[in-house]
């Protein structure tokens, strides 16, 4: 498996607690093929958040190596990482993340603006972002009038709009409804299916989980299983 | 320009809170510039009635005449020379004799400094007039500053027997009535010190036409070189002391013109530091979406920067019809500042100079920009998931 986009290797992860610290990666090795639509799934605290974290290098491994796209994540430095989120990474933050003072239409142009890509490339890459999640009808909203479900798709909209090689995506649907998860996987799958995005996702939602087609169970902050799931 | 373009967008679509910083920041602007005219203007107007009171447009002295030792002032006295003649012959110039003497107001003694002068002149805004006045015969006329009546519990009219040593050292006395009470701020005129008619003065102490020194008209262009027994004392000269206490008030209220910086600084630096510490998750997040540090500071740089902008912009839109109205009307000081090491009028008119208002600004907008740079590059070395959770330092 030598082309796989994403490699790691005796990943470790240490929190400083005081004059200690919490081990929440004890040894991870991991290799992701691109085009994969892969999960971590596992009990909270297991440490998904943060091994999607140092593979999107936004935070740094204690130990091991962890390479992205060719790049040492660890060994890049501030400017180096910077680009490589800007220019092929795309994240959706558990927690959203957008910029309070952007609208929505704001919001989701802003990576295309730091991609210095032009107005019209922007605006046709936006409104159809927007129409994926379903929310042009909200594009002069700000994230304080929005619902987290809403707010949620935004921050999805945002991680996609910009078409990056690899999705990181923090519990996407965790506060939508049925009907928006459904539609916005099937979204992910076929821009998974035509244009080879990896996906790689940390859920616990059943909805998330059945579309995958590899799950890969964390606990404790080790890998407990690794499994490839046949889809008919 | 993409920074330009993000900056403007964060600080029109911030709203409430731009129009909160912007105003803060104008107001520590128009304060700060406010308070230099003040001083600005104290100064001018002290060194302003001096002049017309007092200095004119400079003096001879006679070479041993030293206002601080009163010792010198028995033999601080010639004849004028040729050319300071000519001055006063022709209303450029006119002369002062000082002669140390006693009253016994009530039966106390005080020491007191005789001026005689030219009731005519038109030199100086004293009073002088009124030593025409009549009095009883025998009696000399004299005028007085309000301190020096204060002090000497005398009013208008009140005759007080006076004593002097004259040209020979022989004591003799006369008494003297007090034809006018003038105000002035300006004590040198006033404390202990009372003017009479030069040419009685010259006559109880038999120095004829000998004065101590010269004051000048203002505005007098051929100034005269000096001789050895009369030297021209200048403005530099003249004002030694009064700059000399506005640099020291300066210094002494410094303490209270830094007070004032300080607030000004501490608006300027609450209003856009905590903004910043405040937006520590937003910048989390631009680091997040790819945005490279230098970027980043940048752009929270150029919201500062263009918010000491708008400051400037508004603070000149109330500002400057403020401090132009100030300057026309003034400002009616309280009688306490009588108590300081110089004397104000009732009405203090600012004076704001181009370079105040340069410094000023500019210093001001430096502060603006360094106080958002260095909170900004604090934060953006921090890993974008420590900024994200909003974590200090
Ligand atoms: N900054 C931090 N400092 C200290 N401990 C941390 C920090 N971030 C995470 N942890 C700890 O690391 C462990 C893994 O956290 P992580 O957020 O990766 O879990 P998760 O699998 O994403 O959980 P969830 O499903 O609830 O999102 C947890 O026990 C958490 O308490
Ligand atoms: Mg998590």
């Amino acid at each position: 498996m030598e082309n796989a986009i994403i490699k790691i290797r005796g990943l470790v992860k240490d929190y400083p607690m005081g004059v200690t610290y919490f081990r929440a990666l004890k040894g991870i090795n991991l290799d992701v093929q691109q085009g994969e639509f892969t999960g971590l799934v596992g009990p909270s605290g297991s440490g998904k958040t943060t091994l999607l974290n140092i593979i999107g290098a936004l935070d740094n491994p204690t130990q091991g190596e962890v390479e992205v796209l060719g790049y040492q994540v660890d060994k890049l430095n501030h400017k180096q990482a910077a680009r490589l989120r800007n220019e092929n990474l795309g994240f959706i933050f558990q927690t959203y993340n957008l910029l309070p003072v952007y609208n929505v239409y704001e919001n989701v142009e802003f990576p295309l603006l730091l991609l210095k890509k032009s107005a019209d490339e922007r605006k046709e890459a936006v409104i159809q972002a927007l129409e994926w999640v379903g929310l042009m009808d909200k594009i002069k909203s700000r994230p304080a009038q929005l619902s987290g479900g809403e707010c949620q798709r935004v921050a999805i909209a945002r991680a996609m709009v910009k078409n990056p090689r690899i999705v990181l995506a923090d519990e996407p649907t965790a506060n939508l409804d049925a009907a928006n998860s459904h539609h916005i996987l099937q979204t992910m799958v076929k821009l998974n299916q035509e244009l080879r995005t990896t996906f790689l996702f940390a859920t616990h939602d059943d909805k998330v989980i059945s579309y995958l087609r590899r799950a890969i169970t964390l606990r404790d902050g080790m890998i407990a299983e690794d499994k490839i799931i046949q889809t008919t | 320009m993409v920074i330009l373009k993000l900056a403007f967008r964060n600080i029109t679509h911030a709203g409430l809170r731009t129009w909160l910083n912007v105003f803060i920041l104008s107001f520590a602007f128009v304060l700060i510039i406010w308070v230099q005219g003040l001083y600005e203007g104290m100064q001018r107007q002290v060194i302003r009635d001096m002049q017309a009171i007092e200095v004119g447009g400079g003096q001879f002295w006679q070479r041993n005449y030293d206002p601080y030792d009163p010792l010198t002032l028995d033999d601080a006295h010639a004849a004028l020379s040729s050319e300071l003649q000519h001055l006063v012959q022709n209303g450029n110039a006119t002369l002062v004799l000082i002669v140390p003497a006693a009253i016994f107001p009530e039966g106390r003694v005080q020491s007191v400094i005789l001026r005689g002068i030219d009731p005519n002149q038109k030199i100086v805004s004293l009073p002088s007039q009124e030593l025409t006045n009549k009095v009883s015969p025998g009696v000399i006329p004299a005028v007085i500053g309000s301190r020096m009546a204060k002090s000497a519990n005398l009013a208008k009219d009140e005759i007080v027997t006076v004593r002097w040593r004259d040209a020979n050292g022989v004591f003799d006395a006369a008494e003297i009535q007090i034809v006018a009470i003038f105000n002035t701020h300006i004590q040198t005129v006033d404390v202990s010190q009372i003017w009479v008619p030069l040419q009685r003065l010259q006559e109880m102490v038999h120095m004829p036409g000998e004065a101590t020194y010269v004051i000048l008209k203002q505005g007098l262009n051929n100034i005269p070189p000096g001789s050895p027994d009369w030297i021209y004392r200048d403005y530099d000269f003249l004002f030694a002391d009064i700059n000399n206490i506005v640099k020291s008030k300066r210094a002494g209220s410094s303490i209270f013109f830094i007070i004032l910086m300080a607030m000004a600084l501490l608006a300027v630096f609450d209003t856009q530091v905590l903004a910043i510490f405040r937006r520590r998750k937003e910048m989390g997040t631009l680091m997040a979406l790819g945005m490279t540090r230098r970027w980043v500071i940048s752009l929270f740089t150029l919201e500062g920067s263009l918010q000491g902008l708008l400051a400037i912009l508004v603070g000149a839109v109330y500002g400057i019809p403020f401090l132009a109205f100030q300057t026309k009307v003034g400002i009616s000081m309280p009688q306490a500042v009588e108590q300081g090491g110089f004397n104000l009028g009732a009405t203090l008119y600012p004076v704001y100079s181009f370079k105040l208002f340069l410094l000023t600004t500019l210093f001001l907008f430096i502060s603006v920009v360094i106080v958002s740079f260095l909170p900004t590059r604090r934060i953006s070395k921090l890993k974008p998931t420590d900024a994200l959770r909003g974590k200090t330092t």
